[in-house]
């Protein structure tokens, strides 16, 4: 077992290990930090595939971004986890019994499951071998230039998105005093200041 | 079937034109309108936005009839597809122009509105045009996510907000439905592209696994179209939503979910006809008879509109369920159809009120042609012909489908149309009566801008003049369907 094989084992343990955890630990806070080991150690694996891209990605967006965004909304929200977790036992027996129906559904699906002839070289025939092309530059081209059209389509559905979001949210209240830059740059102390001359002794 | 890895993007872009400009377009008027007047610019916006739609339909039926196909067959630009983009964009415009006096008056005229409704078309647009599973998937959502954002657009009320959760929840499901589907198709081919798809299917057999494939994509296209048994939100998305954004979904999004499953049908899995047709004719059967029968007991006419659509999509998907070309030319003449029908319908719908509150109670048009017998006549043509009587242009619309039917060896699946289509004039015919020989009752304000008034009228004079030689649509539908199904 040389190093890379070793590399696997300590990020496959790692990354179980997290993930079991997410599940089980008793504290939010505690469940989103095994999260981001399990996230990181599922880096490694990708690194180990060669596909460093990939792996960076999953570090900067999913534990850089994602994971400090679940951790403010976990400090945030006010959940009494423990109820949660109350009920969560009465139900666990049901959940384990329609899990190991969906598992055996699974299993006969996959039994007679066929594929048509040619299936596995059109699946291949999309990415470029990756001993020819960096996978970075491979991703770039699948999707910068092969699909682009569906690039920019998803593009759109967002942009629907956030209009959608403004339309249905946004409320201008009255009685907000805001600010104007403009405004403020150009008030003139004349105008906003009096200066009284006040004697001594004597008061306003 | 080889793929073509060098995808050609300037080529691509050229034939993408259109629905490049319509999505320019729309986030320029975006931006222009958020710096510029906001919402005092929304009734310029809707006009401007329904004119730049015609021109572009003009501009798709003026172009080269070869068809071609852009982004590795992500995108095809045939006759069929034409067809259904111009339709889709007239159905948008005059939709748009329709409901503006109503978004006035309820103080809904928003700038947002005609820009969303033009992004919804890219959608459609998308969708009509899609050769591949993931540009069917985006073209859908586009327009998809448009329309639950319009459906709750009157975020005030109560119903409205229900109507856009409620179809924003089904619809995410059922496009998990299409998805998983999707995702079987993929795993059996080895390939999203509708004409590599069709390739691996040549010996004629269906496996299982694709079979079920099959049946998911159809069934999240089914709950699009609102086929029965997959109809269930469209009742109440269509009352609570505000009255031009029903107008908006009773037409152009059923044009295209129809087209694009006629797309799918043909296209990805046109030598499995026998498997996906008998599905077909029970959606049609389904939704012809519920949508008759439980429109009887309906009083408001958004909910009687709803429930008459989903009798319509069942004709329409009768024709489909007929296959080949002859079926697919049906159906694109009753949906062109049905979409004209229900423009001119909503016209007269966006009208109803009373001290200037929008009214919807079918019980209100009682003695409404001693009023307005003009327009008591238009409503009374349009009315006569959704039920499908002849000689109006509605029947021709039912004598092609049910031909259809009758041409591929249904005739018993003819016959339930028939029944079908019996039963659901009677509820026409109701209003017909509320409006001709009802009691006298409170009186109903129906004034309405010229735009509203010349639609209402044009639509009711269609569908008198239109038996002439159905306004030239035969030919038309023909080509596009040809150009379908080879």
């Amino acid at each position: 077992m040389g190093v890379a094989g070793l590399a696997f084992y300590l990020f496959a343990i790692t990354s179980l290990v997290g993930a079991a955890m997410t599940v089980v630990s008793k504290n939010p806070v505690h469940s989103v930090l095994w999260l981001i080991s399990a996230f990181l150690s599922a880096a490694g694996l990708f690194i180990l595939l060669g596909a460093e891209f990939v792996a960076m990605l999953l570090v900067i967006v999913y534990v850089g971004a994602v994971m400090v965004l679940f951790l403010f909304v976990v400090m945030m929200l006010d959940v009494d986890y423990e109820e949660l977790r109350g009920q969560m036992a009465k139900y666990v027996p049901l959940a384990l019994f329609i899990g190991i129906i969906f598992l055996m559904n699974l299993g006969l699906a996959f039994g007679p499951w066929e594929f048509s002839e040619t299936a596995g070289n059109l699946r291949a025939a999309p990415a470029p071998d990756p001993g020819e092309v960096h996978n970075t530059a491979a991703l770039g081209r699948l999707i910068y230039d092969d699909y682009i059209y569906l690039f920019q389509a998803a593009g759109l559905i967002l942009l629907v998105a956030m209009i959608g979001a403004i339309v249905l949210t946004l409320r201008h209240r009255k009685d907000v005093k805001r600010q104007n830059v403009v405004e403020q740059m150009h008030r003139d102390p004349a105008k906003a200041m009096e200066l009284k001359d006040v004697k001594p002794g004597q008061g306003l | 079937m080889e793929q073509t890895m060098t995808s050609d993007i300037p080529t691509g872009l050229a034939i993408l034109a259109p629905e490049i400009t319509l999505a320019v377009y729309a986030m320029a008027a975006l931006i222009f309108a958020v710096y510029t007047g906001k919402d005092r610019l929304s009734g310029a916006l809707t006009w401007l936005t329904a004119l730049v739609m015609a021109a572009i339909a003009l501009w798709i039926g003026m172009r080269a009839p070869a068809a071609r196909e852009a982004f590795n067959g992500a995108f095809i630009d045939d006759g069929f597809s034409r067809f259904a983009r111009i339709t889709i964009l007239l159905a948008v415009a005059a939709v748009l122009l329709t409901g503006k006096d109503y978004l006035d008056r309820g103080r809904l005229a928003r700038f947002e509105y005609p820009i969303i409704a033009a992004l919804a078309a890219v959608g459609m647009m998308m969708m009509v045009s899609a050769g591949d599973l993931m540009a069917l998937y985006m073209g859908l959502e586009l327009q998809s996510l448009a329309l639950y954002v319009l459906a709750a657009m009157n975020r005030d009320n109560v119903k409205s907000t229900e109507a856009g959760l409620k179809y924003f929840v089904l619809g995410a499901l059922s496009s998990g439905l299409l998805l998983y589907g999707a995702s079987l198709a993929y795993g059996f081919a080895g390939s999203t592209r509708f004409d590599v798809l069709i390739t691996t299917l040549s010996d004629g057999r269906v496996p299982i696994g694709l079979l079920f494939g099959l049946v998911f994509i159809l069934v999240g296209l089914a709950f699009k179209v609102s086929a029965v048994p997959f109809h269930m939100w469209t009742p109440d998305v269509y009352e609570g939503a505000p009255t031009p954004v029903t107008a908006l979904f009773a037409t152009a999004p059923k044009m295209a979910a129809m087209a694009l499953m006629a797309r799918v049908l043909h296209d990805a899995f046109g030598l499995a006809v026998g498997d996906w047709s008998q599905i077909l004719v029970l959606l049609s059967v389904l939704s012809m008879l519920l949508g008759a029968i439980a429109a009887i007991g309906q009083t408001n006419i958004k909910r009687l509109m709803a429930y008459s659509s989903i009798s319509h999509m069942g004709f329409a998907l009768m024709g489909l369920a007929a296959g080949g070309s002859f079926g697919v030319q049906a159906m694109l003449i009753y949906m062109v159809i049905y979409v004209m029908m229900n423009v001119g319908t909503f016209a007269f719908i966006l009208s109803m009120k009373r001290d200037g509150r929008p009214l919807a109670d079918i019980a209100a048009l009682n003695l409404y042609s001693l009023h307005a017998p003009g327009k008591a006549l238009a409503m009374l043509i349009l009315l006569f012909s959704l039920a499908g009587i002849p000689p109006l242009l509605g029947f021709f619309g039912k004598f092609y489908v049910l031909k259809a039917a009758v041409d591929a060896g249904l005739v018993w699946l003819a016959g339930v149309g028939m029944i079908a289509s019996v039963i659901g004039a009677f509820y026409y015919l109701r209003i017909v009566y509320y409006m001709y020989f009802g009691e006298e009752g409170e009186a109903i304000d129906t004034s309405m801008p010229p735009v509203q008034w010349l639609f209402l009228m044009a639509t009711a004079a269609v569908m008198l003049l239109g038996v002439v030689n159905l306004l030239g649509l035969e030919p038309l539908a023909e080509a596009a369907a040809a150009a379908l199904v080879r």
